[in-house]
């Protein structure tokens, strides 16, 4: 029993987990155990099958390459924005929150019309032969837009921390700017930094509203898992939907366990430094 | 703790100015754009032809209707979240971490996965759905399953914002308050959320934007119906397909200005504790 004087224990516990089964693990229990009646025969053949294959390799490569966008985007505005002043910070600042906010359908269908041939985009890029709307680039674009926040906002408060005492000493010592971000500034903010692109890329995976718009979503080349679901539902191919939605939900789990495990040796490393 | 920071070493200026140029343009082509462009499109037709487009029936429909479900939702989750938070920051219990990340979950399930979810359970071939349809309950492709899934979604918004507060806030004043005879909900309404009030109030502004704003669990459970189950994002999704473009643009601006007001709130929050920004 949780020794607190304070009520409302039983109660509150009991809410949030009748709420959380209810709303949250009833359906996915319901999602997995759909595909136990379809065999594991089929079930594989479903997954391995040519499309879901293409589709799974498009997801993943795509949000690998927005996750590393997203890298170095993200660890310039969190650097920006805490050690440099400069006008218009604040806006700035409030900017990277957008991706948060606006729904993702909002943000595909601008980034489709910023981007076709004839956007204000488009039409400066595909003179130059650089094809992003309804192209696997354009897929890396609305998956780094929806993910931005998460490397920024992970990394910003350390950085923050950081008092400046390393940097003066390695300073001191003869270090130069590349070598003090390199040894001294980067592990510091490494952990945060690895859990800012764990995050942006399990929202990656995931990214269903802001893609479809942009993607084209042709089937082998930018067709995402996601909308082959949305596909086998509208083809009544529900098992096949259920065992494509189960292998992302596995996936979504791994990259929890990953970002879990992350955040522990972020906080043990925060401890012993 | 901005008191004890010291001058740092600075960035000589060409470092400076390439990292604080790339941030800049690169966060004001992609995020600045699509801002931009929105309402470009949408006044492109002047001002007469936005208004029209906002007011045409269907579109008009799904704003009443994306409002009818965060009428709904937003209470809902922000009880949850207040729940959720008390039991995790005011006690200590084993199993704590599993709940967080349980809280945590929705976040990184996509929403096509959770409205996957949602048909097997209220679907017609789902585990309730033929006992619901035997008593003429429609939950699948209707309001209630509209609802269901926003709130699936955005679960965990109220809770992840006031909990590291709560956290921190410790539990002596509502110790303080129950020792001077005050009721738990007593404690809970004039001592506990008073003091996480701006925290709470951005996670239900968040809550909202999120709830207003869902696409992809929404689009599998609503079945999409033209001026029956149509949300708002939907309803842009529909427009854009019909080749409608300002149509579809004057409704992005619906939900581009909730996103804005939510980053206002945002920067009220952080005004008011600045403890958070920090």
């Amino acid at each position: 029993m949780p020794r607190s004087p304070l009520p409302g224990f039983r109660l509150a516990l009991g809410l949030t987990l009748a709420y959380l089964g209810v709303i949250v693990l009833l359906p996915l229990a319901a999602l997995v155990l759909e595909t136990r009646g379809m065999g594991a025969a089929r079930f594989i053949t479903v997954v391995t099958g040519d499309r879901a294959l293409a589709a799974f390799r498009v997801t993943v490569l795509t949000a690998l390459a927005a996750t590393a966008l997203n890298a170095v985007l993200g660890l310039a505005l969190a650097w920006a924005l805490v050690r440099y002043e400069f006008p218009g910070k604040r806006l700035l600042d409030a900017l990277v929150d957008v991706p948060f906010a606006l729904p993702t359908a909002v943000a595909g269908v601008a980034l489709t019309a910023l981007f076709a041939g004839n956007g204000w985009y488009g039409s400066a890029l595909e003179p130059l032969g650089i094809k992003v709307a309804y192209a696997p680039l354009g897929i890396v674009v609305a998956m780094a837009f929806t993910s931005l926040p998460f490397v920024v906002r992970s990394v910003q408060p350390v950085l923050q921390d950081l008092t400046g005492d390393y940097e003066e000493a390695a300073e001191t010592l003869g270090a130069g700017p590349w070598r003090i971000f390199r040894s001294v500034l980067f592990p510091e903010i490494f952990p945060a930094f690895l859990a800012g692109c764990s995050l942006a890329f399990a929202r990656s995976l995931g990214e269903f509203g802001a893609v479809i718009f942009i993607a084209g979503n042709q089937p082998f080349r930018t067709e995402i898992a996601a909308l082959l679901v949305f596909i086998r539902l509208e083809e009544y191919d529900y098992q096949a939907a259920a065992a494509i939605a189960t292998v992302m939900l596995a996936a979504a789990f791994v990259m929890l366990l990953i970002t879990n495990a992350i955040q522990l040796w972020r906080l043990r490393y925060a401890r012993a430094s | 703790m901005s008191v004890e920071r010291r001058p740092r070493v600075g960035d000589s200026l060409l470092a400076r100015t390439l990292i604080l140029g790339f941030a800049v343009l690169v966060a004001a082509l992609l995020i600045g754009g699509p801002l931009a462009v929105i309402f470009s499109e949408a006044l492109r037709a002047g001002f007469g032809a936005y208004a029209a487009n906002l007011s045409a029936p269907d579109t008009r429909h799904a704003i009443l209707l994306t409002v009818a479900t965060a009428l709904v939702a937003v209470p809902i989750n922000t009880a949850f979240g207040i729940a959720a938070a008390w039991a995790i920051a005011k006690f200590e219990f084993r199993g704590k971490g599993l709940l967080i990340a349980l809280v945590e979950l929705p976040f990184s399930v996509s929403p096509i996965v959770a409205g996957v979810a949602y048909l097997f359970v209220y679907g017609a071939q789902g585990w309730l759905g033929p006992w619901l349809l035997d008593h003429g309950i429609k939950v699948m492709f209707a309001y209630p399953a509209i609802v269901l899934a926003s709130l699936f979604v955005t679960a965990p918004f109220v809770a992840r914002e006031i909990l590291p507060l709560m956290q921190a806030q410790g539990s002596a004043e509502e110790e303080a308050a129950l020792t001077l005879g005050a009721s738990g909900w007593r404690t809970l309404w004039s001592v506990t959320l008073p003091n996480i009030r701006w925290a709470l109030l951005y996670g239900v502004v968040l809550t909202n934007a999120r709830v207003m704003g869902e696409f992809g669990a929404v689009s599998v459970v609503s079945g999409n119906i033209r001026g029956v189950t149509n949300t708002l994002p939907l309803q842009i999704e529909l427009l854009y397909q019909d080749y409608n473009s300002a149509g579809a643009f004057a409704a992005a601006t619906v939900l581009a200005a909730i996103a804005l007001l939510t980053i206002v709130a945002k920067i009220i929050v952080e005004r008011n504790e600045p403890a958070r920004a920090g």
